[in-house]
């Protein structure tokens, strides 16, 4: 995956994602999960695009359960958007690019 | 007709859509496939595919879904990412609408498949939360708990085996007393002792605070209420056709299935549909690419008779 999406852990939530000072998306995904690594491609290009004015990660809920559960998430996948550590969006399933890129103004 | 950008404008990349584009990038048709979200379509959420010729142990439907799109583009065939929003059909040039600029082309095939039926019991609350439509995205969530399934066509009880890969319990619930799934999902369903069937009933809601701790069901020949105690509920009770961006502009059944001829085409001459947003008594991936076939090659037909 390309180097502009942060891949993180259960460790490193806190500091890369709560603590930012721009706003972050989390992607939750598991390899799995075949309409989660669909997405990517489209999670992809947004970062290209926003990538200066939002943090793009992702978290592995196989080998993080922790962080899935805290945020209660249950499907994936889920895109859940930050803003000063609190949550201020959440996407689950397949989305529109378009959608997306909504949600992403919305935020910035 | 010189003042169209393309010859065929496909709408959806699913199975139909991938197909048609496949055949008319093979034909050398000027053609652009829109998406609006990822190629592959429903078989995306499908986890193993058994009944598609060709995969003798079966596919999973990420990787059939990527073979396609890999072999649509490697073809030539444009794949764009982007919303419909309207249709301006004539029998002359067809416009699609997106949000900031219209295309123009000579032929069209609606390809734009399905999206499963809610039941209006808190999908939109509990959507992500407890309550699914895809058993491959989310089941592994619900390792060693209960979960509820509704539904008893192909796509239920096929899941609901998934299912029992991860959860120690499934319930499936269905409004009739008997399935109406391919007899060979029935025998493995029946055989699968994680399985307990809930017969005459359909689900009323859910309830639960963080998530779902349980699905009211109602047994409509005693009309008796019951909660089952559950911690996931997966729904599978049929589908609606994608046609938010169709409104009146070409013929549909009373569902709002779009109506076609043997040739795919529509009541507007130069508009075809393919798959599963067709009028069509089987929807499947096979009849899909067929369908595609079908349409690509009718009006590629079409707009050599202009």
């Amino acid at each position: 995956m390309a180097e502009n999406i942060i891949e993180i852990d259960d460790d490193s939530f806190e500091e890369i994602v709560l603590k930012s000072d721009k706003p972050v998306m989390v992607d939750f995904w598991a390899p799995w999960c075949g309409p989660c690594k669909a997405i990517g491609p489209t999670v992809e290009a947004l970062s290209q695009t926003y990538g200066d004015q939002m943090r793009f990660t992702k978290v592995n809920v196989d080998e993080n359960p922790l962080s899935p559960s805290k945020y209660g998430v249950q499907a994936i996948p889920t895109l859940i958007f930050f803003k000063n550590g609190e949550i201020a969006e959440q996407i689950t399933g397949m989305v529109a690019k378009e959608k997306l890129e909504e949600t992403i103004k919305g935020i910035l | 007709m010189a003042d169209t950008d393309y010859d065929l404008v496909i709408i959806g990349a699913g199975p139909a859509g991938l197909t048609a584009g496949i055949y008319a990038a093979r034909a050398r048709m000027k053609v652009l496939l829109l998406e609006k979200a990822v190629p592959g379509g429903q078989i995306l959420v499908t986890d193993w595919i058994e009944n598609y010729p060709g995969f003798p142990e079966g596919i999973s439907g990420y990787d059939l879904a990527e073979k396609m799109r890999i072999q649509a583009q490697d073809l030539g065939l444009e794949i764009e990412t982007v919303q419909v929003h309207a249709l301006n059909l004539s029998e002359g040039i067809k416009e699609i609408v997106l949000k900031d600029r219209s295309i123009r082309t000579k032929s069209l095939i609606i390809a734009s498949g399905a999206s499963p039926k809610k039941l209006g019991i808190g999908e939109d609350k509990y959507m992500g939360k407890g309550i699914s439509f895809c058993a491959t995205c989310d089941a592994p969530f619900f390792k060693n708990k209960t979960v509820v399934a509704i539904g008893g066509g192909d796509t239920a009880v096929q899941e609901a085996i998934f299912l029992t890969k991860f959860a120690k319990k499934v319930y499936l619930v269905h409004r009739r007393d008997e399935l109406r799934a391919t007899k060979i999902l029935q025998e493995r369903a029946f055989a699968n002792d994680k399985i307990e069937f809930v017969w005459d009933s359909v689900a009323t809601g859910v309830n639960g605070f963080f998530g779902i701790e349980g699905v009211h069901v109602k047994n409509i020949k005693t009309n008796k209420e019951t909660t089952i105690k559950a911690d996931g509920c997966f729904i599978w009770v049929g589908i609606l056709p994608n046609t938010e961006f169709i409104k009146d502009s070409v013929k549909t059944d009373e569902f709002g299935f779009i109506v076609a001829d043997a040739k795919m085409q529509t009541n507007v001459p130069g508009v075809y549909v393919a798959g599963d947003v067709r009028d069509t008594p089987l929807r499947q991936i096979s009849t899909a690419v067929g369908d595609g076939a079908i349409a690509a090659v009718c009006a590629e037909h079409y707009i050599e008779n202009l």
